[in-house]
């Protein structure tokens, strides 16, 4: 099971490696909406300091809208899907493969996008290891409930206008959970880090059980 | 609860021309009169709600009191709708009828219109009584419409043009993962909205009356049956409207088949 899922993120991240449409789109288009917040709120440090950890996830979760439809506009490509299904390999271990590929994406996107907003937005690092396992734990929910509804509106004619709408509202509670563990990070306000980090966790975790068990019966007519 | 799927299919002779029937027409009329009971409850009887603090101001919610009871049984039909939503999907997964799909789409969108319903009547209230149309710190506005937002999204499926079992299947997933989901936002919000200690709901705390206690209760009871209309009518039409693409596809088909049997002629194309 681990060794099929391994070769299905292998295989979607090599896609990228490839096609290098996340670092020559995505990431672009990720600093492209820093700045613009930038341009939004002025030219005000003080208030971007004190929104960044809201602005930067908000930034990543656009951003993980694209990188989530592109996965799933991959596998439609040439039939590629049905021969995935074809292929006999277990759908809880294609969705374990393809949430892992969208969650090693995102945590590079995180990790350029943290730069850019120390850089950008002049903000100081005060807990280094809650900033990574919030960082971590935020992209594996991110990915997990990404990869279930990518599934869901794979296929359909509007699947691009349908995924930020079901996508958005129920990954809520990863933005309230990030933003505030990366407040904590930063120093900007005082919030229970790593209280925070639980609840991504735990949200991980539910989608990743619901995804892992739905998958099969959304694969099998797509 | 209805008699629409006993109707026979295939033909239009069989179909009925019309959602309503002696059960609807009973709760259309049990609906209307309840309401405008209500409407005299809720203006004449109901006293404004006021109450004299020991500085001696006298503080409360006045007039605005009136507006709970579109308030309270709209959020409660909303949940109600979703609620159902969730149940017939899971009857769905489980023995994939068309019926549960049915219900489930005809419920959910009751639960949209009710859930609209009260953040509306919640904004107007929460502007006099709170001093904001809309409070961030308090977790079952912001969950409530979080709610909406995701069944948006499930009704947004359900208009989609595509096979119907694909779509009733991902639509029942859609309607399960979103219900889990409100319990994930409904204790994040909480949490979120303890760090700034702010009040809770004020309905609670304060001893309610008993003229507005009578008239909140026989509000629930008018919302109930008028749920119950409501679905009905909007099951039907879902019905009705399965008959129709049935038909409309029996009729291309018998089309085709003229075609064919005309191209079958010598001569002809295979």
């Amino acid at each position: 099971m681990f060794r099929d899922a391994w070769l299905i993120a292998g295989k979607d991240l090599r896609i990228e490696m490839r096609s290098r449409v996340g670092l020559n789109q995505i990431v672009p288009f990720a600093v492209t909406v820093l700045v613009l917040f930038a341009f939004a709120l002025d030219t005000d440090q003080e208030a971007l300091r004190t929104y960044a950890p809201g602005l930067f996830w908000v930034t990543v979760l656009l951003a993980s809208l694209l990188a989530i439809g592109r996965s799933f506009a991959v596998d439609l490509a040439d039939g590629a899907a049905d021969r995935l299904l074809l292929s006999g390999i277990d759908p809880i271990s294609v969705f374990g493969g393809k949430a892992a590929a969208i969650a090693v994406q995102l945590v590079v996107l995180e990790v350029l996008l943290g730069a850019g907003v120390v850089l950008l937005f002049d903000v100081t690092v005060h807990r280094y290891g809650l900033l990574v396992c919030a960082g971590l734990a935020a992209a594996a929910g991110v990915a997990t409930a990404g990869t279930l509804y990518g599934a869901l509106v794979a296929g359909l004619g509007v699947r691009e206008t349908l995924l930020p709408l079901l996508l958005l509202p129920v990954v809520a509670p990863v933005l309230i959970g990030a933003t505030r563990a990366f407040q904590d990070a930063f120093g900007v306000a005082g919030a229970e880090g790593w209280a925070w980090l639980g609840l991504l966790a735990g949200f991980a975790a539910i989608y990743g059980v619901f995804g892992a068990l739905s998958y099969g019966a959304l694969l099998e007519e797509a | 609860m209805t008699t629409a799927t006993t109707e026979s299919t295939g033909s239009s002779e069989g179909i009925p021309a019309t959602t309503s029937s002696k059960a609807t027409k009973v709760l259309g009329w049990l609906t209307l009169g309840g309401f405008a009971v209500l409407v005299a409850l809720a203006f004449a009887w109901v006293p404004e709600d006021t109450r004299i603090t020991e500085q001696g101001d006298v503080v409360g919610q006045f007039d605005a009191v009136r507006l709970m009871f579109v308030h309270v049984p709209s959020a409660i039909l909303a949940y109600t709708g979703f609620g159902l939503t969730f149940l017939a999907s899971l009857a769905y997964l489980r023995w994939r009828t068309d019926w549960w799909d049915m219900m489930a789409h005809a419920s959910a969108e009751i639960g949209v219109l009710f859930g609209v319903l009260t953040l509306v009547t919640g904004s107007i209230w929460g502007r006099p009584t709170w001093q904001t149309w809309w409070e961030w710190g308090d977790v079952r506005l912001v969950t409530t419409l979080v709610m909406v937002l995701v069944f948006i999204g499930y009704l947004a499926v359900r208009r989609i043009p595509a096979d119907v079992a694909v779509k009733a299947r991902r639509s029942a997933v859609i309607a399960l993962v979103g219900a889990v989901n409100i319990v994930i936002v409904n204790r994040s919000v909480d949490w979120w909205e303890n760090r700034t200690l702010h009040q809770q709901s004020t309905l609670i705390a304060r001893k309610i009356r008993d003229e507005t206690l009578f008239t909140l209760s026989f509000s629930f009871a008018v919302g109930m049956v008028l749920f119950a209309w409501l679905l009905l009518h909007r099951f039907r039409t879902a019905y009705l409207q399965s008959q129709i693409e049935e038909l409309e596809v029996n009729e291309a088909l018998a089309e085709r088949r003229a075609e064919a049997g005309i191209d079958e002629s010598p001569g002809g194309r295979p």
